[in-house]
């Protein structure tokens, strides 16, 4: 067999290695990541309040607080709270276990987005109900864009 | 060496809700990063965070890449009586971080 062909062969073979891995979320990998969540349950829009910045401009360090309607009683409180994205490597940002010793269902901590894209926080209550709230927020910096020199 | 730093109000009133602010020195690596030579950069997060208050637990988060470097976390609870409330943090490569603050509810 020539060198020639055969160096070829290899030549692709380390390109398929090498490509740069196109690794972040899609949106289907979100629905993937809530569905392992939420299982079969209806998601129900409401009750819950995600407040993020609309704008962002440094995607590195973003102020997302979470906030569900919600008694927080004995009988009627919020399990938890999980909060999704669409398009950084993982779909994951959060997720929050609650009781009602909580008082107030309400978080808050500083998030990284990758793009501009739509967040999304859900809120399991322990009736077993699903609710969601989302935001759509434009990044003009992304966090991992930059790296170490 | 990791640092916490822990806001809790040293005096409440019974059954008041109380604000709980947290936050912690750490890089947060995320593990999609690579450094200038386009090696990949391991992954270095804190995965888990634990508040117990007198020894019940009150609020646990499990964190992802996409929080930010020094996570902060914030969250309430209701002062129900005098004693110590432990923070617990662990992550990647055994990290573990704790933090007590203690409260008077009159």
């Amino acid at each position: 067999m020539s060198t020639r062909r055969t160096f070829l062969i290899a030549a692709g073979a380390l390109a398929v290695v090498l490509r740069p891995n196109a690794s972040n979320a899609t949106p289907a990998m979100m629905q993937e990541a809530v569905r392992k969540v939420v299982g079969d349950a209806q998601i129900r829009k409401g009750k819950v309040t995600l407040d993020l910045p609309p704008l962002i401009d440094n995607g590195n360090v973003i102020a997302m607080s979470v906030s569900v309607d919600s008694p927080m009683t004995p009988t009627d409180y919020v399990k938890a709270i999980h909060v999704f994205n669409e398009k950084n490597p993982q779909p994951n940002i959060i997720s929050v276990t609650l009781g009602p010793r909580a008082g107030r269902a309400s978080i808050s901590t500083r998030i990284r987005l990758a793009d501009s894209q739509t967040v999304t926080a859900i809120a399991q209550l322990s009736d077993g109900s699903f609710w969601q709230a989302t935001s759509d927020v434009i990044v003009t910096i992304a966090a991992c864009a930059e790296e170490i020199s | 060496m990791a640092r916490a730093v822990v806001t809790v109000p040293q005096r409440a009133k019974r059954g008041e809700i109380i604000e709980i602010r947290t936050l912690i020195a750490h890089r947060m690596e995320t593990g999609f990063r690579h450094d200038s030579y386009g090696r990949p950069l391991a992954r270095d997060i804190v995965s888990r965070f634990v508040c117990t208050y007198n020894g019940a637990e009150i609020c646990r988060a499990e964190l992802f890449p996409a929080i930010s470097a020094n996570p902060l976390f914030t969250f309430t609870t209701v002062a129900t009586e005098s004693g110590t409330l432990e923070f617990k943090w662990t992550g990647d490569n055994d990290f573990t971080l704790d933090a007590t603050a203690s409260i008077v509810v009159e």
